[in-house]
C-alpha cells in the first residue's frame, strides 16, 4: 500500500504531476503557489522520468511553452496565482482554439489587480466563463483537499487529452498552503515519442513521408471554417457536460435548506452544516467539484425538495449565477461571501443562514 | 478524539514548526489531521499563527472560529485569541514581554517561561520544544514517542543527532508549566 503523507496542497501537485507522467512543466512565481515549482526542482524529475522543469521569464511564456509542448502531444503543464493566469489568457485562448490538451492551476488569491497573496475564490467567472476571448470553455475542477489536489492534476491529464481542452485546477491559498493526509496517485509513465505518434495522430513531432503535414493553429480566415471549429467545440462542451460532472452532497437527504460551495468555502460550510444540525437546523451541503461543467441537475432536483439555498463563496458572488439559472426562480438563492482574502469563519457561514434562508 | 488548537507569536519564534511537529506526530498515531498556517506579509517580524486540527474523524473545516486550546506567544497573539478559546477550553502563554495577561476565569490558563529559561540556557532554539512539551503535560494528545517519531520524520536526517535534545526540551516544558487560574 502506498504510503501515507503529510504535505500542502502545492506539494502534492509537484508529486502528482510527476507520478502521472506529465513531461513539461513551465511556470514562474507567485505567492500562494511557488510551493509546486520549488517541489518540483527539489524533486528532479528530469533525472528520474525525464520530466523537464522551467522557469520561465514570464507567465506569457510559461503559457506560450506550454502551447508548444502541448501542440507535440506532450503532457504539459504550468500553474500560477490570480494576476499571473490573468496573464496566461491570450494563450489559453489560442491552446482551446487549437484544439489541445494541457492543464493549468491557479491557486487563487484576493484582486482585482496585483490584490493580496490571501486566499480567494474571485477567479470563478474568468475560470468558468472564457476568461480569454473567443466561445471557450476549459474543464474546470474544484479541488477542496491536499488529496484531491494530487488525486485532480491527473484526472485533470485524462479530461483534457480526452476532450482536446485545456483543463484547470481552480484552487485557492488555503488549499495551496495547508498539509494534510495525502496518498499520492501510482506511477505512470510518460509516453514514449512512438506511443504519441499512435495515439495522437494530430501530434507535430516530425513529419514522417508516410503522411501529409500536420498544422497546429488557431486562425481561421475563412468564416466558414471558423464557424466549423466552433460547432465542433460547442459539440464537445455538450458531451463534456453530458460525461464528466462531478459533485459531492453531504446531508442532503432530509434537508430542507441547501448551501452550495466548492473548494474552501465547501470545507468551511461542511462545518457550520455540522454546527447548524446540532441545533436541529436540516441543512444539507452540495459541492460541485467541476465547476464547469456545473452540477445543474442535482442542484434543479433539489430545488424541488429544500425551501431556500445559499452560496458561500470567498468573492462577491460569482457561482450564486449558475446556481440561480439551475434552480430557475424556484426557491430563493441567497449568497454569502468575504472578498480581499478573508476566509469566512464557520460560525459566520451558521449565522448568514440562519439570517437570510431559515427565518 | 478532536482537538483544534491555534498556536501564535512572532515570526521566528517557531510557531509553524511547533504546528507541524504536532501534525506529524497525529500522523504517526494514525489520526486526521490538518495544518493551516497564515502565510505572508505577517511572517515578516510579525505575528505568525498555525491552526492545527488532530481528530479521530474526517476534518471538515481547516479554518475555525474557536479554540480548544491556544497557546500565545505574545501580546498581540493573546489580544487577538483569548475570546476565542472554547469555554472550557486551554490558554496556554510565555510570558515574555506581555504588559497584559489573561483574565478569563472560564477557561483553563497555564503559563510556561519558555523564553526566558531557553535564553537563561542557550538554548534559544528549543524554545517551541520547550512550550510543546508544556502542551503535552496538561494535553497529552500525542505520544512523546510518536513526537519523536514525527520528529524523525520531518527533519532532514543531518539534524537527527538534535533529537535527543529536543526530548530533553519536552520534558523542561512539562516541569515549568504552571497553572495560574
Amino acid at each position: 500500500m502506498e504510503e501515507v503523507r503529510l504535505m500542502k496542497g502545492n506539494e502534492a501537485i509537484a508529486h502528482a504531476a510527476i507520478r502521472c507522467g506529465c513531461d513539461g512543466y513551465f511556470g514562474y512565481p507567485i505567492t500562494p503557489q511557488s510551493e509546486i515549482m520549488e517541489t518540483l526542482m527539489e524533486l528532479e524529475p528530469w533525472n528520474s522520468t525525464g520530466m523537464v522543469v522551467l522557469q520561465a521569464e514570464s507567465e506569457t511564456s510559461s503559457i506560450n511553452m506550454v502551447y508548444g509542448a502541448a501542440g507535440c502531444g506532450k503532457r504539459a503543464m504550468t500553474s500560477s496565482s490570480s494576476p499571473g493566469v490573468s496573464l496566461m489568457q491570450e494563450g489559453i485562448s489560442y491552446i482551446a482554439g487549437a484544439e489541445l490538451p494541457c492543464v493549468i492551476v491557479n491557486v487563487m488569491r484576493g484582486g482585482p489587480g496585483l490584490g493580496t497573496i490571501q486566499p480567494s475564490q474571485a477567479d470563478y467567472f474568468q475560470a468558468v466563463k472564457g476568461g480569454g476571448h473567443g466561445d471557450y470553455h476549459m474543464i474546470v475542477l474544484a479541488p477542496n483537499s491536499v488529496q484531491e489536489m494530487a488525486d485532480h492534476l491527473c484526472l485533470a491529464f485524462d479530461l483534457a487529452f480526452k476532450y482536446l481542452t485545456p483543463a484547470m485546477i481552480l484552487a485557492d491559498g488555503v488549499i495551496g498552503q495547508m498539509m494534510e493526509k495525502v496518498v499520492l496517485p501510482p506511477f505512470r509513465p510518460r509516453l514514449t515519442e512512438k506511443e504519441i505518434s499512435e495515439k495522437y495522430p494530430w501530434a507535430t513531432l516530425g513529419k514522417p513521408q508516410t503522411r501529409n503535414p500536420n498544422i497546429i493553429n488557431s486562425l481561421r480566415l475563412e468564416s466558414d471554417e471558423m464557424e466549423e471549429l466552433n460547432l465542433l467545440l460547442q459539440k464537445r462542451y455538450a458531451q463534456i457536460e453530458q460525461n464528466e460532472v462531478l459533485y459531492e452532497t453531504f446531508l442532503c437527504e432530509d434537508a430542507e435548506y441547501l448551501i452550495v460551495a466548492f473548494g474552501t468555502s465547501s470545507r468551511v460550510s461542511k462545518k457550520a452544516v455540522e454546527l447548524a444540525r446540532a441545533e436541529g437546523i436540516k441543512v444539507g451541503l452540495l459541492r460541485p467539484i467541476t465547476l464547469f461543467p456545473f452540477p445543474k441537475i442535482p442542484i434543479s432536483q433539489l430545488a424541488n425538495q429544500v425551501k431556500g439555498m445559499l452560496t458561500v463563496e470567498m468573492n462577491a458572488g460569482q457561482m450564486i449565477e449558475d446556481v440561480r439559472l439551475a434552480v430557475n426562480g424556484r426557491v430563493s438563492v441567497e449568497f454569502f461571501g468575504r472578498m480581499g482574502g478573508i476566509v469566512p469563519s464557520p460560525d459566520d457561514v451558521l449565522d448568514a443562514l440562519k439570517t437570510k434562508i431559515v427565518n | 478524539m478532536k482537538e483544534e488548537i491555534i498556536i501564535a507569536g512572532f515570526g521566528g519564534q517557531g510557531v509553524l514548526s511547533m504546528g507541524k511537529i504536532l501534525a506529524y506526530s497525529g500522523l504517526m498515531q494514525g489520526q486526521e489531521v490538518s495544518w493551516m498556517p497564515s502565510y505572508g506579509p505577517e511572517q515578516r517580524g510579525g505575528t505568525a499563527n498555525v491552526t492545527v486540527i488532530l481528530s479521530d474523524e474526517a476534518i471538515s473545516s481547516p479554518v475555525l472560529s474557536a479554540y480548544d486550546t491556544a497557546i500565545v506567544l505574545n501580546q498581540p497573539s493573546l489580544d487577538k485569541f483569548e475570546s476565542k478559546v472554547k469555554p472550557g477550553g486551554t490558554l496556554i502563554f510565555d510570558s515574555n514581554g506581555f504588559h497584559r495577561f489573561p483574565s478569563r476565569t472560564d477557561i483553563n490558563i497555564y503559563r510556561i517561561d519558555a523564553t526566558e529559561y531557553a535564553f537563561a540556557n542557550n538554548s534559544a532554539k528549543t524554545m517551541n520544544m520547550i512550550i510543546l512539551g508544556g502542551l503535552l503535560k496538561i494535553r497529552p494528545i500525542v505520544k512523546v514517542e510518536n513526537v519523536l517519531k514525527g520528529l524523525k520524520k520531518s527533519l532532514p536526517e543531518r539534524h537527527h543527532h538534535l533529537l535527543g535534545m529536543n526530548e530533553k526540551a519536552i520534558h523542561t516544558g512539562m516541569d515549568l508549566i504552571q497553572k495560574v487560574n
